[in-house]
């Protein structure tokens, strides 16, 4: 088992270490927290090497639930075994609890003013017109590939109905998961 | 109180449940998140539901922070640390599991499957928040070419979107949307 891509630095850090870095790449995480977490593991402390974030963090990625919690948890464990993992967690999670949770206060109490109302609803369009610019970032791979291919690939199509199913149409997720995911990995597997 | 209890029990099934079904991440999930919280529970309106969204996107944190606030909207303080706790759980119990046991797994085809064959899903469900997230905020038509510009900023620039968030909350301070 030491041939693991996420081989534990030596000596590991500290929990309390653990902890701070993990809060801090948290609450410099603005809008996401990727970047800054390779930021830190990688460039700053040189827990991973760019090639092990990049194994840990796509592993992450294919487990269910928020990535870099998963991330936290994995690379935690991995580093100092369970006390790793909860205290990697709760330094990513809990300072934006707290801080979360006053701007919900606050929201709940001052929510109504027009002048605040004015600059959510602005922020809301832009928090919208950011979605729409990741989603077109991911998507341009797929319907590339398909067009330079000039085969009609499967992939674009279960993501353009995966996009009517929920989008759309607005059917449950765990119903539309249940059919696409099954039919997208078989055709993956299919694929060559 | 009677019922909040009912609430939080409905909040931590709910949160549990997505956590296991959120392919793609937290964004991926919004979906799901809005037809629960506005449609099917009645917990707050759209407007409100975008809102929270913008909150989310400004503050500090993963973006799975959405559910801290959806549930402190729906009941309270309580429910906030439900919400959270079970959006997390599940999912955290499952990576430390699989953390140990999957990377003997790596080159095997099928987990090479199971890794592309969910890439076009999770572009899917972003792009449902993405229409979901633009009809709730886009109320007229400057808050449209606010999500406008937005895109095609994010999309072309490598604009710190701390800046456009600044532009657009001004232009909703100055009164246009």
């Amino acid at each position: 088992m030491s041939e693991t891509p996420i081989a534990a630095p030596d000596p590991p850090p500290g929990l309390s270490e653990l902890f701070l870095a993990f809060a801090s790449m948290s609450l410099a995480g603005f809008g996401g927290v990727l970047p800054w977490a390779r930021r830190a593991v990688v460039e700053q402390r040189k827990w991973l090497t760019a090639e092990q974030f990049n194994e840990a963090f796509s592993f992450s990625q294919l487990l269910p639930g928020p990535n870099i919690v998963n991330f936290s948890v994995i690379f935690g464990s991995r580093l100092r075994g369970p006390a790793g993992a909860a205290v990697a967690l709760a330094g990513l999670l809990g300072p934006p609890l707290v801080i979360v949770t006053i701007f919900a206060m606050l929201y709940t109490r001052y929510g109504d003013i027009p002048w605040l109302q004015g600059v959510l609803s602005g922020l809301a369009a832009a928090a919208a017109g950011l979605i729409i610019a990741t989603t077109a970032k991911m998507a341009k791979p797929l319907f590339e590939k398909a067009l330079a291919t000039r085969s009609l690939d499967a992939a674009p199509l279960v993501a353009l109905a995966v996009f009517f199913a929920i989008g759309i149409l607005r059917w449950p997720l765990p119903y539309v998961l249940a059919v696409a995911a099954p039919v997208s990995i078989a055709l993956a597997w299919f694929r060559r | 109180m009677k019922g909040d209890g009912d609430i939080l029990l409905t909040l931590a099934g709910h949160f549990a449940l997505l956590s296991l079904f959120a392919i793609g991440g937290a964004n991926a999930a919004v979906p799901e998140m809005h037809r629960v919280a506005v449609e099917l529970r009645h917990w707050m309106t759209d407007r409100q539901f975008a809102d929270l969204f913008a909150i989310a996107q400004v503050s500090p944190g993963p973006n799975v922070i959405i559910v801290t606030l959806i549930g402190y909207q729906a009941a309270g303080l309580a429910g906030a640390l439900v919400a959270t706790l079970a959006m997390c759980g599940p999912t955290c119990v499952f990576a430390f599991y699989m953390g140990r046991t999957w990377e003997r797994f790596r080159e095997a085809r099928w987990r090479n499957a199971i890794q592309s064959g969910l890439v076009p899903i999770s572009i899917g469900l972003i792009a449902a928040s993405a229409l979901i997230l633009a009809l709730a905020a886009d109320r007229n038509w400057v808050a449209g070419a606010v999500t406008f510009a937005t895109a095609a900023f994010g999309y072309w620039t490598r604009l710190n979107p701390l800046w456009m968030f600044t532009a657009a909350g001004l232009i909703g301070l100055a009164g246009y949307i």
